[in-house]
């Protein structure tokens, strides 16, 4: 067994009181128990100990775990709570799971993105139940006047063979909590897991199936106040001037005024993201109240000027971005893009020569790919609560970057780091968009001028335009075959408005002899941000739209067209740059493979396949899709994934399934944002299309592929692979390429 | 259908003046005073406390604030307060006692939610469907549930879950 120091957020480990928030989550958190039969109750102790950042023992044996990252619905309020309860050898049915606020003391990164959580909490949650445990085993030990290494533990219990003596953990509880913290502490071998990898369910399931407020915008507080925003109506546009004369007088409303988001001269940071920044905040009694109060308001905007905005930067003031004027419209994007296609990218990466292998290839494909802004749309909408006084703010919501929003705060409000309290709720989806936490100080600007407890509400409406899109993308592929049909050249020109989808160092790169990779990008006053799975998104659907068209046009399999890929790129890869491993990612397409019968052939039944890697995780995906009265319909999803350990084979399957039905959703269907005159062209789901019942697969098989990796996370590995297995089936099916997305636009 | 009343009323309302109205929600007599334009949604979320229904659109096109009227599922982001009369309103907070309805057994079972937010209205609409069908086939589920976004889209989910439920 290996000892491991308990180095990792040390400070966790120490003794503290600091178990921040207790009562006051309670006060609206929905108690997250671990059991799973609702007709069973836990009883709570009468005293609780705690042993460390992440856990607290009560008399009884009933154990509190802290979740410490935000839960957007990836499900670590779960998984996280799991690992500690392993280390532990705790009873899971006797755990009890709250939501952490933000605490950097104690916890590491409590972030929600990039799939991370799991990858990068793994360390300190295993280290977290294991100090724990190692300080009970050590109080039973000094009871027991017996050696430590005797004492074993099982399911929340001490056991002493020798002399036959056993203690629950919570008699052991009082006695563990004033035990040194151990300076090392051996961690479990993969064997002994008893909880990690076995299914778990949602601990919030109760709660969420009964209605219970654990949603932000569930989030009341005794005198508070409903607070909206109204935001210009199309970018480049700014506030000209305000005529509050009806809207003021209307029954419920306090107070309506304009105010900044951020200061002129604060260094924002790059979860500071956020176009409008100065708005129109309508305050008052009600929901119903504030909406109508806005529609009263008589306003005027103008168009704006080139102007600066201040970016966070290596020096302390920040540097100064230009924001460009104009008003933005689509059919101008697209003539842009195409001038740039048509120029020389930035190269990021060139091997061999890739010139001199498409002048000698027998066959040149070349083809172009694209998909439009799209806004995140998590079901609940943007919102916040604050209560902001001279003393302090509070803060409540749901967020993804809390760590970072308290420092914007900070410096809007002028209050000190320690006076900002930010408490998690659970967020009605994030994918993203709960990274950019304007909606947050928004919520504390117009809490503090109120001097009242505020909800900041955005109708979908001003969700759904009020930009932090994810980009357009175009993406350029050219492959130059040989006369044996051998892939020789390999040429990706990738740019978008603002960013670039490219990744030059992923496959083909490294499989490929001659291979240039170049860029290209945009400047817009639309603002954009991550959107799940950043980039790889877009970039997936089009190379393996694009790999199975070279495939064909080399007449081999998809599937062992890429297979000999990854087989150049294991045993002789071209370049040391390549960012994925090529063992795996075969792995996941063999996996695949075998499991849907890809060989197999059934009437009527098209077939599709996809491979790709981000976020640290491998997922392959197979389509079988029917044609019914012309329309597309999916009957199953193969897919196969290798995300090392799975900590929760139900959970980690649910995530697949709707990162998959997702990645349908928004390749085929999503209309995705467009733009006249700088203004969205959609701002509710009644013109805005997202995948519905009907629409989605039928059936969706998931295999994880076992080995004893370190896990990493699933939150959006799955989307972007399945929308190029879609396109590949639908080619099946209609003798027809997708090129633009939606496919079905 | 329901839709095209909800926004018939929706259209008709200018006045913002108070009214008592007296509602039957979850077997119990409630009293508000508010605008008689005022959605139900915003009733039992900001008069009544009841926040398990949820707001996702405001304009009857994602179905996550769907409640019972009379037993049949009705978007209350466009019900006017003024327009549900006595009927009976069951939202999620009364569909059982103790989150023991079959549909809620089996959304426990299947594990459905992923962020949870939609989850109470796709519950709402697919108690109604087994209300009104005990035994619904695929296409049945899935023009019932139509109405109701999962952008977490756990609709495979869901459907599993109906289809258990129907064996309960
Ligand atoms: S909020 Fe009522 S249908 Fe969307
Ligand atoms: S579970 Fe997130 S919207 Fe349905």
């Amino acid at each position: 067994m290996k000892l491991f120091k308990t180095s990792i957020g040390r400070r966790s480990f120490m003794k503290t009181s600091v178990m921040a928030g207790g009562g006051f989550m309670l006060s609206f958190s929905w108690l997250a128990s671990c059991i799973s039969d609702p007709e069973k109750v836990l009883e709570m102790p009468k005293e609780w100990f705690e042993l460390n950042g992440y856990l607290k023992i009560g008399d009884n044996g009933v154990i509190t775990i802290i979740s410490p990252n935000p839960e957007i619905g990836q499900n670590v309020k779960t998984s996280m709570p799991m690992i500690v309860a392993d280390e532990l050898d705790a009873d899971w049915e006797s755990v009890i799971v709250e939501q952490g606020p933000l605490n950097t003391d104690i916890f590491t990164r409590q972030l929600a993105g990039g799939s991370q959580s799991i990858r990068q909490g793994w360390q300190s949650l295993r280290m977290a139940g294991a100090t724990a445990r190692r300080m009970l085993r050590e109080a039973a030990a000094k009871a027991w006047q017996v050696s430590v290494d005797e004492v074993t533990t099982e399911a929340g219990k001490l056991l002493h063979k020798g002399s036959g003596k056993s203690a629950s953990y919570g008699e052991m509880a009082s006695a563990a909590s004033k035990i040194t913290v151990p300076a090392e502490v051996e961690l479990k071998s993969i064997e002994e897991f008893k909880i990690i990898g076995t299914p778990r369910k949602n601990v919030d399931g109760l709660g969420i199936i009964t209605g219970k407020p654990l949603f932000g915008l569930d989030y009341t507080r005794e005198g508070m106040l409903i607070a909206m925003i109204v935001h210009p109506p199309a970018f480049g546009k700014k506030l000209k001037s305000v005529d509050d004369s009806n809207a003021r007088s209307l029954p419920g409303i306090k107070d309506i005024f304009t105010f900044k988001t951020y200061n002129e001269d604060y260094p924002r940071q790059w979860s500071d993201t956020s176009s409008f920044t100065e708005l129109v905040a309508v305050v008052g009694n009600s929901t119903w109240e504030v909406m109508n109060a806005k529609k009263a308001l008589k306003l005027e905007w103008e168009a704006f000027e080139e102007h600066t905005i201040i970016e966070e930067s290596d020096v302390e003031e920040g540097t100064p971005i230009t924001i460009q004027g104009g008003l933005e419209s689509s059919d101008k994007h697209a003539e842009l893009i195409a001038k740039y296609v048509a120029e020389p990218g930035r190269i990021a990466r060139k091997d061999g020569d890739p010139e001199a292998a498409f002048k000698q290839a027998t066959k040149v494909i070349e083809r172009q790919y694209y998909t439009p802004f799209h806004p995140h749309n998590t079901l609940e909408p943007l919102n916040f609560f604050a209560h902001v006084t001279s003393e302090k703010a509070e803060l409540v919501g749901p967020i993804q970057t809390p760590e970072y929003m308290e420092k914007t705060v900070s410096a809007r409000l002028g209050l000190p780091l320690e006076k900002i309290d930010i408490q998690m709720t659970r967020a009605g989806g994030g994918f993203g968009r709960k990274l950019y936490g304007h909606f947050l100080v928004e919520a504390a600007v117009i809490s503090q001028k109120m001097n009242a407890p505020v909800k900041l509400i955005y109708t979908r409406e001003d969700d759904m335009t009020t930009g932090v899109y994810s980009p357009a993308f175009h993406a350029l592929y050219r492959a130059a075959l040989d006369e044996n049909n051998n892939l020789i050249g390999f040429h990706v020109k990738a740019g978008g408005i603002p960013d670039s989808p490219l990744y030059a160092n992923r496959f083909p790169a490294g499989a490929v002899e001659n291979y240039l990779a170049e860029s290209w990008s945009i400047n817009t006053n639309i603002s954009t941000g991550a959107f799940r799975a950043p980039r790889s998104n877009f970039i997936a659907s089009a190379e393996q739209s694009f790999l199975d068209e070279v495939a064909e046009a080399a007449g081999k399999d998809p599937i062992d067209f890429r297979l000999e890929l990854f087989e150049r790129a294991k045993t002789n890869p071209v370049g040391d740059r390549n960012d994925y491993d090529a063992k795996r990612y075969a792995g996941v397409l063999e996996l695949v493979k075998e499991k849907a019968k890809w060989t197999d052939s059934k009437p009527g039944v098209h077939r599709g396949v996809a491979a790709y890697y981000c976020h640290n995780s491998y997922v392959a995906q197979i389509v079988d899709l029917e044609m019914q009265n012309g329309k597309p319909v999916i009957q199953k999803v193969h897919c196969a994934a290798d995300c090392g350990i799975v900590v929760n084979p139900l959970a980690a399957t649910n995530l697949i399934e709707g990162g998959t039905v997702d990645g349908i959703g928004h390749a085929m269907y999503s209309s995705g944002m467009t733009f006249s005159e700088g203004k969205p062209d959609h701002n509710n789901f009644n013109t805005y299309r997202l995948i519905r019942h009907s629409e989605a697969p039928k059936a969706i098989d998931v295999y994880f592929v076992e080995n004893d990796i370190d896990p990493t996370g699933l939150g959006e590995p799955p989307f972007p692979p399945v929308m190029g297995a879609l396109a590949n089936a639908l080619y099946k099916a209609t003798n027809k390429r997708f090129y633009n997305q939606p496919y079905l636009g | 259908m329901v839709n095209l009343i909800a926004y018939f009323y929706h259209q008709t309302s200018d006045l913002a003046t108070m009214a008592q109205f007296n509602l039957s929600i979850n077997g119990k007599q409630r009293q508000v005073d508010v605008d008689p334009n005022t959605p139900l949604l915003w009733v039992l979320r900001d008069h009544l406390n009841l926040l398990g229904t949820k707001y996702g659109c405001g304009v009857a096109m994602c179905g996550a604030c769907t409640v019972h009227l009379n037993g049949i599922a009705m978007r209350s982001c466009t019900l006017p307060v003024s327009a549900v009369g006595n009927q009976e309103v069951t939202t999620i907070e009364g569909l059982s006692e103790k989150g023991d309805h079959p549909i809620q057994k089996a959304w426990l079972e299947i594990d459905v939610p992923q962020c949870g937010y939609c989850q109470a209205g796709q519950i709402m609409s697919a108690a109604a469907l087994l209300k009104a069908n005990p035994n619904p086939s695929d296409e049945e589920i899935e023009s019932a549930m139509n109405g109701n976004i999962c952008r977490c889209a756990t609709y495979t989910r869901i459907k599993k879950a109906i289809k258990k439920a129907a064996t309960y």
